[in-house]
């Protein structure tokens, strides 16, 4: 919302107060000031002059060389190539140094050999269009019609180019504040300055508007109330410089006498109007009622719109002429011969305008107002205003009575004043004279202990919304700062605990934390090879997504990784070791809403890094996170992942997830030029399989015993089951088996590796016997002939 | 003897002198001091003294070996101390080369920043709440007092899943969902990713992170919100930033308001930063409706509460002086190695 603060003026007085008061003030009591400006104050040293003498350029046949009086005594010689100019003609002259809107600076000089100390402004040059003053010309100089102006006089004020605009953010809730008087009445309480609204005051004709036309509300509950005024013989032209310049400096093109007047009047109450053409209007009939099935109407802009019965036109005998509360149709205008009109001054319902503007994709200024729930009250002070300015425009003549169709409710609403329920819920000492006080200047009425809103504060409902206004005026500032009272019992969950812990392992693992979209295409589970009946692509589809590439939430979240890592390896990052911790998002059978998980995601790709790399970072990070038992058992099932390189990784029995190599078709599916490997884990697993916190263990008070195993073995057998071969039979004397050697090669027969372990054995409560290790080792090894890996010879 | 025992005294020390390592050494010990020794060799002599000659040479070889003893340690101590000298400067480091580093991951901006956000409500007594991002429009908007056609809803162009099902375009339905499972006192944020149907641009996102905060007792008022979001706005950005509490609309608090801090740059004065404003919107505040908490089964009679959101995006972007949007989801290293 715009307001001119000269407009403001006739509402209230503010003099003594700068614009930045204003805005400050304003803004604290609710009315947020996004920022003022005084229109030409980018203008500088533009003044007005009159030319007093023209003469061709001695050296152009298309210039001309003025003395231009502009009140500095010695007539100022300026060199113009317009065509307009006369002698004796008013016009608007940049100095020497001026500046102009758009930052232009203007400095004497020579124009093929003649002095020019200044240039003579156009429309344009001065920012203003026809619009503004419709008896100037686009291409040419500003010829000035204004009445007593006087030659170095600034142009900003001999053509009212001065006014300050202020730009308000008006929340949803205050459609009144959309109006030069809702304004008014903010700053006439946050000022506490008299506020001037007078109801308008019309002559009228003596004739009577029933004998034009009737109008029948057939569908009240759309449209609480209907008020409609007439006036004939009009004269369309250009309103009067005044209202032009209030007009534009709230953003609203000048247009004419009758377009204006509507305009002016919903910037001035809030009140969006509308002028018929009495012409179309079909045997003087106005019905407001439900659109009919597939009935149509071309909307003022062009269009022919397809209306649905939920909603509500103004229609006449034959034909619907409007949509209520969004937009005229074609015959509704205002043309030039437009002789007899009538003004519509209407109440519609909010939320039925809202559905049909948005379901007719045209969200107009009207629809915007009245989609917010309007004052059935201000009907009537509307159209009187508009017919009040025809009158003083001259524009017409107002026919006799009105037209009220009025099934509004205007019992006001009562809501209990608890003074100190509101002071206790603010935290501050009001007395209650003075929250009567700021009601009363709000326009509250006050019966006993209810507070009775004015019929334009529809939002007060709630003693909440009382608080709410003394706060605004009793001043947000005031209210005192204190700490909650109180214990509570806050802190992290042992499952936030968990995370945190993932986080900070793999950061110290290297690892760079990323943040991806949780929404992606659903092409992309192609890229990553998922089998076309995978359950996985069953997901959570977007109805209304800004694009493909963001229309499904994932089920997965490689893609995701495969993006980024991809993205670094285009932008010739050499190496990236990447994690997220993001959520995936599985449709559930019957439910409403997914099953939402978290998924903690490795990415690798460089030289240093390979499948080993990858899985060191996840048992170190298994191990930090206290997640015990986990298995590793080759996979070959998730397309995504090279087929002889990928695991599953087995928490507690259960899935937790999968740890890999890229298979190569999906590296190139997203133009990775190398290894890439990737690891998934779901946290909830892992989180369910995180062992009991265990006691302390007594260190070991007799030697152990150790013994090295080298072993042979077919090349495909997985140490994995050597170790588990190793483990069972050796029993709990077994404290530590390690792997030091694998070794392929001439050593050994094709198809075989040799595999070295160390095993280190210890009795809690005695010293091993050499014979009890012994005896160990040989089951050990028999268990292991067992699955075909013998002693290394 | 007499003469023959000084004799030895003098060529160890001699000897010694010039031993230059510890090896030298010892065999100049076995040389005089062992069991074959030069002094043994002399005392095995002894008995052919007199009784009277005895005890002065017995005395005298005792103080020969004794100071050949000392001289031997005294030059072990020195040789060492010369070879460890020796060794030090042989061993010297440029130590301006580079460490052998261990690789140091980063935390994303926003999980840093977040994290801070976290660690001071934690302090003051909040726990962390979460909630579903595919959330139900009687979470996101009904409950929230903001009915089907409210103008709010224009303010968050929603993605839909289904008509009742919707991405969560604010955090504030874990507000409700909290309400629902827990009796006051509730002391909670409610950190997360919300989503509006936004074009991608330098300063737009459909997916973002929202910080929601709700705190429901008896007696909580407005200054307590005041109060808090004070501290939290001082602990965030120094203790002298300064903060102003300005009334706006939420359909879900009453009174509502919003949380401007002053201009870090220009303190107020207006500059490019704040958009001429002196003031930067931090976040969106106010005492819970009463109806919302009716709605959520806490009798607004007996408890009252106040609530608030903040944009993690912004906060981050300013803190680090960010100018697009997108580079916190494009993830590139050159990007995330700056934090």
């Amino acid at each position: 919302m715009n307001l001119s603060m000269k407009w403001l003026a006739d509402y209230v007085d503010v003099g003594g107060i700068t614009a930045h008061e204003f805005a400050e003030a304003m803004t604290m009591s609710g009315s947020k000031v996004e920022g003022y400006e005084t229109e030409g104050e980018k203008i500088k040293n533009v003044v007005v002059g009159k030319v007093t003498e023209i003469v061709r350029h001695p050296d152009s046949d298309h210039m001309f060389t003025c003395q231009v009086d502009a009140g500095t005594g010695a007539p100022v010689q300026i060199v113009t190539g317009a065509q307009n100019v006369h002698a004796g003609d008013y016009v608007p002259v940049a100095m020497h140094d001026s500046w102009l809107p758009d930052g232009t600076h203007i400095k004497k000089g020579k124009l093929r050999g003649v002095e020019s100390n200044g240039m003579l402004c156009s429309l344009a040059e001065l920012g203003l269009t026809t619009h503004d003053f419709p008896y100037a010309i686009e291409d040419g100089i500003f010829i000035l019609q204004e009445p007593d102006m006087t030659p170095g006089q600034d142009i900003q004020s001999a053509i009212g180019l001065n006014d300050t605009c202020v730009e308000f953010e008006i929340t949803s809730n205050r459609p009144d504040c959309l109006s030069v008087t809702g304004l008014a009445r903010e700053a006439a309480v946050t000022f506490n300055r008299p506020l001037n609204i007078k109801a308008p005051a019309v002559k009228g004709a003596a004739e009577d508007i029933h004998s034009y036309l009737s109008v029948e509300v057939t569908a009240p509950a759309l449209c609480p109330r209907y008020t409609a005024r007439m006036v004939k013989n009009i004269k369309i032209e250009p309103s009067p410089r005044w209202m032009r310049e209030r007009l534009r400096a709230s953003g609203v093109r000048p247009i004419n006498n009758i377009v204006d007047i509507t305009n002016y009047v919903m910037l001035e109450y809030g009140q969006p109007m509308h002028a018929f053409d009495y012409r179309y209007v079909e045997s003087g009939k106005i019905i407001v009622r439900n659109a009919r099935p597939g009935e149509t109407i071309m909307t003022l802009d062009g269009i022919t719109r397809t209306l649905s019965p939920e909603m509500l036109v103004i229609a006449d005998a034959a034909k619907p002429s409007a949509v209520a509360g969004v937009m005229g149709g074609e015959y509704s205008g205002i043309m030039d011969d437009t002789n007899m009109i009538v003004f519509e001054s209407a109440c519609f319902d909010g939320p039925s305008v809202r559905t049909t503007a948005k379901k007719l994709g045209m969200r107009t200024e009207a629809s915007g107002r009245f989609e917010k729930q309007l004052d059935p009250a201000t009907t009537i002070p509307a159209v009187q205003r508009a017919c009040e300015l025809v009158e003083l425009l001259g524009a017409g003549e107002v026919v006799g009575g009105m037209i009220d169709v009025d099934n509004a409710c205007h019992e006001p609403r009562r809501i209990k004043l608890e003074p100190e329920w509101i002071n206790r819920f603010l935290g501050i000492e009001v007395p209650v004279e003075e929250m009567r006080r700021i009601l009363t200047r709000l326009e509250c009425k006050i019966d006993g202990d209810d507070i009775l809103p004015p019929s334009f504060r529809s939002d007060l409902e709630h003693k909440a919304d009382i608080a709410e206004e003394i706060a605004r005026f009793y001043g947000y500032d005031k209210i005192p700062v204190t700490a909650i009272r109180g214990t509570a019992d806050g802190g992290y969950t042992a499952k936030q605990k968990f995370e945190r812990l993932i986080h900070q392992t793999l950061l110290a693992q290297g690892l760079y934390e990323v943040a991806t979209y949780s929404f992606i295409s659903p092409k992309y589970y192609d890229k990553i090879n998922l089998p076309a009946n995978s359950p996985l692509r069953a997901c959570v589809t977007i109805q209304n997504p800004l694009g493909e590439d963001t229309s499904v939430m994932r089920t997965m979240t490689v893609p995701s990784m495969l993006e980024v890592l991809a993205r670094n390896y285009n932008n010739r990052n050499k190496a990236a070791a990447l994690y997220e911790i993001g959520t995936v998002y599985l449709p559930q059978k019957g439910r409403e809403l997914p099953d939402e998980r978290p998924v903690i995601t490795l990415g690798l790709y460089g030289d240093a890094y390979d499948f080993f790399a990858l899985k060191g970072i996840v048992e170190t990070l298994l191990r930090a996170a206290g997640v015990d038992g986990c298995e590793y058992e080759s996979s070959a099932e998730d397309a995504a992942f090279h087929p002889g390189r990928c695991a599953q990784i087995l928490a507690g029995g259960k899935c937790a997830g999968m740890i890999g190599e890229v298979h190569p078709a999906v590296c190139e599916n997203y133009q990775i030029g190398t290894r890439a490997y990737i690891a998934y884990l779901d946290e909830i697993v892992l989180f369910e399989n995180v062992a009991p916190e265990c006691g302390y263990r007594p260190l070991p008070r007799f030697p152990a015993a150790t013994r090295d195993l080298a072993l042979i073995c077919d090349d495909a057998l997985p140490v994995a089951a050597l170790e588990k071969a190793i483990r069972s039979a050796v029993g709990n004397t077994l404290e530590e088996l390690t792997l030091f050697d694998v070794y392929r090669g001439a050593q050994v027969a094709e198809g075989q590796k040799s595999v070295a372990y160390s095993l280190i054995m210890r009795a809690a409560d005695r010293t091993l016997t050499d014979e009890e290790s012994d005896a160990a080792v040989k089951r050990a090894l028999k268990a292991l002939g067992a699955i075909g890996a013998q002693l290394r010879s | 003897m007499i003469n023959a025992l000084q004799t030895i005294q003098k060529q160890a020390a001699e000897a010694l002198g010039s031993a230059a390592d510890p090896r030298a050494i010892d065999d100049l010990r076995v040389r005089y001091l062992g069991k074959k020794g030069e002094l043994t060799a002399i005392l095995k002599q002894m008995g052919k003294l007199s009784a009277e000659e005895r005890p002065k040479v017995g005395q005298l070889a005792n103080e020969v070996r004794a100071a050949i003893e000392r001289l031997i340690d005294e030059r072990i101590s020195a040789v060492r101390a010369a070879q460890l000298e020796h060794r030090l400067n042989a061993e010297k480091l440029d130590v301006t080369l580079p460490g052998r580093a261990a690789p140091l991951g980063k935390a994303h901006p926003l999980t840093k920043v977040l994290d801070e956000v976290k660690e001071i409500f934690l302090g003051m007594g909040f726990s962390i709440a979460e909630g579903p991002e595919v959330e139900t429009d009687y979470y996101n908007f009904e409950a929230l007092n903001i009915p089907k056609n409210h103008p709010a809803r224009d303010t968050q162009d929603t993605f839909y899943i289904s008509d009742n099902v919707i991405l969560r375009t604010q955090t504030s339905p874990v507000q409700v969902r909290t309400m629902e499972k827990q009796k006051p006192p509730i002391r909670v944020i409610a950190p997360g990713r919300v989503y509006r149907s936004d074009a991608v641009d330098a300063t737009h996102s459909p997916l973002f992170h929202q910080v929601e905060g709700l705190v429901v007792d008896r007696g909580v008022t407005m200054a307590d919100l005041k109060g808090t979001l004070e501290l939290f706005v001082k602990r965030l950005y120094g203790d002298e930033s300064v903060v102003r509490f300005r009334p706006h609309h939420f359909p879900f608090t009453e009174p509502s308001a919003e949380l401007d801090v002053q201009c870090f740059a220009c303190h107020g004065e207006g500059c490019r930063l704040c958009k001429g404003e002196g003031w930067i919107e931090l976040l969106g505040c106010g005492m819970v409706h009463p109806k919302v908490l009716s709605i959520c089964g806490i009798d607004p009679e007996e408890y009252s509460g106040f609530a608030f959101g903040m944009g993690l995006e912004r906060i981050v972007m300013r803190r680090y002086g960010i100018d697009d949007l997108r580079l916190f989801y494009e993830n590139d290293l050159r990007f995330l190695n700056q934090f």
